[in-house]
């Protein structure tokens, strides 16, 4: 029987595969809300979620979530404080991984969540860091979630608020003086990317089953290198639907 | 008129105002003024809307995140500068009059003053703290820091924020008493550095209460009281935003706005819609009807008891 899921399903399986049984995540909304619950549902049970308005869970988040601040993903939170507790976890090193979204990304992992075109004249202005910007910097992993177009897959962005891996030049978080992190995948509509440890470029990983590498680098905005065990990304098990539409009963982000 | 304790000695003036009265005497105009501090939840909208209906204008606002508000004061006219992490509706992304304002100019330009959500809170908490800045470790790298003169390099590996210190911290809590004793539960954001940076306080609640109710569990007193400068009480004076225990988040509000004010003439018919042509909040609710009540929480979730003997 073949299987029938959308992009943004198969992109919260993804995210949630690069969350390891027992780590500290830095959550967000939308796909990695999604991507927690389903980790801690699956291979991640004992995985600790925290959301920058002030809450830490180690329960599955409850389904039909719109924000983080809803509610019911207070209620039997682990935590519940101010965002300076949690900021300050994420700043002294506890946070894993963590999960943001953006406008725009580079072949570095550069994100761009602030303005497209200048900052003098900006053709779009776009709402600005929330907090990615500190996710990205202080995080031990950072990945991110995109559609992947040629206009958001970029060769530069046109401003750096989440910091990836800069130029690509050796070494050039540690210049920047930050301690530790740096992008660890790109989940995308299309694929998985992964940073090459040497040149720092993002390069495929996998394709989704739905697509091919020559279709993925056709969308991407500088020239895609392949790793060299690319390979289909593995599509949702028949359990991993259930428990994604369960969550988003409505599919009001994954649909 | 002062407030008695059982020995009748003075405790703390009570502070009660309308909200229409707290807007006039403690937000002129070319305020700073911090809102929405604990992000998505409790954000005063019923303040905001005096705000506008009072024609405040040069404001500055001060916020984190900031989920549809600021838009609304922006494109109402009301703001100068933003100082914020981000300005946008939650629910679908862009904020249309932000757009309008940075792009266009339209209705008038902004300055602004981009931060991080923690960038934000750090230069509160200075102010709170009392000192003219805070080192941090987050924005190394970042356009953002290269680009806000508040956020300096200094020693490697640090960067200082400096203190942002509000005229105004408007706060919408769950319950308080007249004296601004305010119990606030849930997820708090920057609730409590706002309150402690910020020269003023309004707190806007849900409920009015005993002084008894609030005293008998401090833990969950937001601010000491001489921090609020008035106490108001505004029923619903978050929707669309949810207030732990009392509503829901209107989630096809946030919808509505963000469809209705894609283009300049259709935000000023929400305006009049939902601001310009409502005298206050009673009014407001009334206009909602019973889509506000469907936002009620169908059974309550209470906590444990504590024991403070």
């Amino acid at each position: 029987m073949k299987l029938e899921y959308t992009p943004q399903e198969l992109m919260v399986v993804a995210a949630a595969r690069e969350i390891a049984d027992g780590e500290v995540v830095f959550v967000g909304m939308r796909l990695p809300l999604l991507a927690f619950g389903l980790a801690k549902r699956t291979h991640a049970p004992t995985a600790i979620g925290l959301f920058e308005n002030g809450l830490v869970r180690d329960r599955v988040p409850p389904p039909d979530l719109y924000t983080m601040s809803d509610a019911p993903n207070v209620a039997d939170a682990a935590w519940a404080t101010g965002l300076l507790e949690v900021m300050q976890v994420l700043q002294r090193g506890d946070v894993h991984l963590g999960f943001i979204g953006g406008a725009e990304v580079d072949r570095f992992g550069n994100i761009n969540t602030n303005l497209i075109g200048s900052r003098e004249h900006p053709q779009v202005k776009l709402p600005g860091s929330g907090g990615g910007a500190d996710i990205a910097c202080l995080a031990q992993r950072l990945v991110s979630l995109m559609e992947h177009e040629p206009r958001r897959l970029r060769a530069r962005v046109d401003f750096i608020t989440s910091p990836g891996y800069g130029d690509g030049s050796p070494e050039w978080r540690a210049r920047q003086g930050l301690v530790r992190g740096g992008p660890s995948a790109l989940i995308t509509t299309l694929g998985v990317l992964r940073f090459d440890p040497l040149t720092r470029e993002a390069c495929l990983a996998s394709f989704h089953p739905f697509t091919s590498p020559q279709a993925v680098q056709a969308a991407t905005g500088w020239p895609l290198r392949l790793a060299e065990e690319c390979s289909p990304t593995p599509a949702p098990t028949v359990d991993e639907l259930r428990l994604i539409r369960e969550a988003d009963p409505h599919g009001f982000w994954t649909r | 008129m002062v407030f008695l304790t059982t020995d009748h000695r003075p405790l703390t003036p009570a502070k009660r105002l309308s909200l229409a009265e707290a807007v006039e005497r403690f937000v002129p105009d070319g305020a700073s003024i911090a809102m929405g501090m604990a992000l998505e939840s409790l954000i005063p909208f019923a303040a905001g809307h005096e705000l506008i209906r009072q024609r405040r204008r040069d404001l500055e606002l001060i916020g984190p995140i900031s989920d549809m508000l600021f838009d609304q004061l922006i494109g109402a006219g009301c703001v100068r500068r933003i100082t914020a992490a981000w300005v946008g509706n939650v629910s679908a992304g862009l904020g249309h009059n932000y757009r309008r304002a940075v792009e266009q100019g339209v209705p008038g330009p902004l300055e602004l003053e981009e931060h991080s959500n923690f960038s934000v809170g750090l230069g509160l908490q200075a102010a709170a703290m009392g000192v003219p800045y805070l080192p941090t470790r987050t924005l190394l790298g970042s356009d953002l820091a290269r680009h806000n003169p508040r956020i300096r390099p200094a020693e490697p590996g640090l960067l200082h924020v400096g203190a942002i210190r509000p005229d105004v911290a408007i706060l919408h809590v769950q319950r308080t008493d007249t004296a601004g004793h305010a119990h606030c539960w849930g997820n708090f954001g920057l609730m409590r550095e706002a309150g402690l940076a910020a020269e003023r306080v309004i707190v806007v609640a849900e409920e009015i209460v005993e002084t008894d109710v609030i005293l008998s569990d401090p833990n969950r007193i937001l601010l000491p009281p001489h921090r609020v400068a008035a106490v108001v009480h505004a029923v619903g004076g978050a929707h669309p935003s949810p207030v732990q225990g009392y509503y829901g988040r209107d989630h096809a509000h946030f919808g509505e706005y963000h469809q209705a004010s894609r283009q300049r003439e259709g935000f000023l018919g929400w305006l009049r819609e939902w601001v310009l042509d409502v005298p206050d909040r009673a009014a407001y609710l009334a206009r909602l009807g019973a889509r506000f009540d469907a936002l009620r929480p169908s059974a309550p979730r209470l906590a444990a008891a504590v024991d403070y003997a």
